[in-house]
């Protein structure tokens, strides 16, 4: 299974590397998300507090985007069900998809962190090494999921719309926790929080990796 | 005509450690059966509120119980759950006029603290139908039994009903009691999400039309909306949060035996009033997905 | 052969028969085994070439073959399989640019990456030109001379019976007709 479970992440790697174009757009997205968030924040002096939640909400969006193009690429000339009817394991599916889709967000992460701080005028008086996992952990927690989710929405009349309905309340206790730890990282961290919201988030990704690949065997054949 | 010895039951000197307790400060008016010492308009006093409520409780869980058997259903000359959504309306009038004018003021919020009389067991009703929802989709990922899937459509939608209901009568107390309509503190921003995921499993079997694919996505939707219920139960106990931490638990009640009977008779009549629309809506669902459901086509003979 | 005309339930049936359906009703045995109930192990024992032809778009045709045969665990000589269904196997265009009978001739070398026992073929020779037809008549005829099976869903049963011993006719569901082919309705060879 960690086979196929490499030959599916290269091959998601290998389709999102010819889609490049389509993935920057991701990343143009979730920067017109935080730009707008600036704009519609009258108060500047505010700016540095929300920071971090910008990222995250950012972030989030964007990812629905990556992953409806994910699943397009499946769609496109029924490839989803030539994978069903190949004899590879649907667990590998799932997690060669959901590194692949783990990793996109990592970079689409990596290159909108540094805007935030800027645009936000965020001071980095914590540990910027904490930034890295925070980033890591909140990328899979969102990957997780969504990677799920987006099998069915893909193939479901006005997925614009369901995916978000369905993941957002999902992932909310790992926005909560990836933001406030951004913003506790951003702003200074007197109380020593940035571990409990770290340990939240390791622990949600443990669940959700591990119950998310059972149940995608199952969504996969019908 | 001598004053009678006061009933334990009746007494006005309250444990001090419950009347300090997080829940239900006991009011400080004496209640029981009013307006006095164990004496009520028609003389002596012979209504005791909770063994009222249990009678009720005996005869609707009883009912409820033997509707289980087949044989007691088809003996009915009606739909087994009528009986049970009459009592439940029957009940829900009584007990509004308990709430409303019978019980009770509590000791600090006065007749505001009357909506606990309703808010409370749409929260509780809310839970267990999205738990039976929880548990009829594991069920269903099990057996692929359509009546499964039809009772967890049932469940979740009169659970976002009754959710609905929730979030509404905590709303309107919240206002007096917190000053605001709403607020992010852990048990209510864990209600939200509780009733974003299963309003989300409405819209995916809403917008799906093959039975299998709407059967088993929205059972995988369903499952993973359940483990919100378990959270937002115990968010106040593992966060702080400005709502009260649970009044009745395995350990004991820190209501005050005049509220509480009022509460429970109130609880058995959501009850029978929800199980009455889970029957009737799980029959719809069930009617629906038999009309869908292409026939068999014969066997062939070769 | 699988016969019948449109929404008889021959697409149905084929893919019923490659577990890409499962049935309300009744089961399917294949050698013995119960299909849906084993689906993970005998999929590797069947080929199944339907309307879609399980391509990734922004792949050319040697990526493509090469990634659905690490994925099976296959390790084929490419550029030959490309060879056989008459594509260049130095061509390096993504399948995007391919035309319609070119990704076809593709999702035929993408099955034969197995070693097949049983062949479920949905109307083939859609968008094939005639070169294409002879070629995939040649490719059944060496699979069923390795020893497997081959059920084909067609609208052209006068080119089919080149290649199938048998016919099933269905209509509307049901089967009409089961047996060799020379006993089949002459109004259904008139048909083709």
């Amino acid at each position: 299974m960690l086979r196929q479970t490499l030959h599916m992440l290269g091959k998601e790697m290998l389709t999102e590397w010819r889609q490049r174009a389509r993935i920057s757009g991701v990343f143009w997205f979730a920067f017109a998300i935080v730009l707008m968030v600036a704009f519609a924040t009258p108060n500047s002096a505010v700016l540095p507090q929300v920071a971090g939640g910008t990222l995250w909400l950012g972030l989030l969006l964007a990812s629905t985007r990556s992953l409806d193009q994910s699943y397009a690429v499946e769609l496109e000339h029924g490839a989803m069900e030539g994978l069903m009817l190949w004899p590879v394991d649907p667990i590998a599916i799932y997690y060669g998809k959901a590194l692949a889709n783990t990793l996109v967000l990592v970079l689409v992460a990596f290159a909108l962190l540094p805007l935030v701080i800027a645009i936000f005028d965020a001071p980095v008086v914590g540990n910027p090494l904490n930034l890295i996992v925070i980033v890591l952990l909140g990328c899979m927690a969102l990957a997780a999921p969504g990677t799920l989710y987006g099998l069915i929405t893909s193939q479901a009349r006005g997925s614009s719309v369901l995916l978000p309905l369905l993941l957002f309340p999902l992932v909310v206790p790992a926005v909560l926790a990836a933001a406030n730890a951004t913003t506790k990282v951003f702003e200074g961290d007197p109380m020593e929080q940035v571990p409990s919201w770290l340990a939240l988030l390791t622990a949600f990704d443990i669940i959700f990796w591990s119950l998310s690949g059972i149940a995608y065997g199952k969504l996969l054949e019908d | 005509m001598p004053r009678p010895v006061r009933s334990p039951a009746l007494s006005v000197e309250f444990d001090l450690v419950r009347r300090l307790q997080i829940g239900w400060p006991a009011s400080g008016v004496r209640r029981g059966c009013r307006p006095c010492d164990g004496y009520g308009p028609l003389g002596r006093c012979s209504i005791d509120g909770s063994q009222i409520t249990n009678i009720v409780a005996l005869l609707g869980l009883g009912f409820l119980l033997a509707s289980a058997a087949p044989q007691f259903r088809r003996a009915l000359p009606f739909a087994w759950e009528h009986p049970l959504g009459l009592a439940g309306l029957v009940l829900l009038v009584v007990g509004n006029w308990l709430g409303l004018y019978y019980a009770p003021q509590e000791r600090f919020m006065g007749d505001v603290g009357r909506i606990l009389y309703v808010h409370v067991p749409a929260a509780w009703l809310t839970m267990v139908c999205f738990t039976l929802a929880f548990l009829f989709a594991l069920g269903f990922m099990f057996t692929n039994r359509r009546g499964l899937d039809s009772a967890m459509e049932a469940a979740s939608e009169v659970g976002v009903m009754e959710g609905a209901l929730l979030l509404l009568l905590g709303a309107i107390f919240a206002r007096p009691t917190w000053g605001v309509w709403w607020s992010w503190d852990p048990r209510l921003t864990s209600s939200a999400v509780m009733m974003l995921s299963f309003v989300g499993v409405l819209l995916l079997r809403g917008v799906v039309q093959d039975f299998d694919r709407r059967a088993t996505w929205s059972s995988i939707a369903a499952i993973f909306a359940g483990v919100n219920v378990p959270v937002t139960y115990y968010s106040v106990k593992w966060w702080r949060s400005m709502h009260q931490v649970q009044s009745e638990t395995v350990a004991g009640s820190t209501i005050d035996d005049g509220m509480r009977w009022v509460l429970y008779f109130n609880t058995y009549a959501f009850l029978f009033l929800t199980v009455w629309f889970l029957a009737r809506r799980w029959r719809i669902a069930e009617t629906r997905a038999q009309a869908a459901m292409p026939e068999p086509l014969p066997q062939a003979t070769t | 052969m699988l016969l019948g005309p449109n929404g008889s339930g021959k697409s149905t049936l084929i893919r019923c028969l490659g577990t890409a359906l499962r049935p309300h009703h009744g089961t399917v045995h294949l050698g013995g085994h119960n299909l849906w109930e084993e689906r993970a192990a005998l999929r590797s024992r069947i080929a199944y070439l339907g309307h879609q032809p399980h391509l990734y778009d922004d792949l050319s045709g040697p990526e493509n073959l090469s990634v659905w045969a690490r994925l099976g665990g296959y390790t084929p000589d490419i550029p030959a399989l490309l060879a056989r269904v008459g594509l260049d196997p130095d061509r390096r265009d993504p399948v995007r640019t391919f035309s319609a009978g070119m990704r076809r001739r593709l999702a035929l070398a993408r099955i034969l990456l197995k070693s097949p026992n049983l062949v479920l073929l949905d109307e083939p020779f859609t968008a094939l030109d005639p070169a294409g037809r002879l070629l995939l008549m040649e490719v059944i005829r060496s699979l069923q001379d390795s020893g497997a099976t081959l059920l084909m869903a067609t609208h052209h049963p006068s080119v089919a019976r080149q290649v199938c011993g048998s016919a099933l006719i269905l209509d509307a569901g049901k089967v009409v007709y089961s047996g060799a082919i020379d006993g089949m309705p002459e109004s259904v060879m008139g048909a083709s």
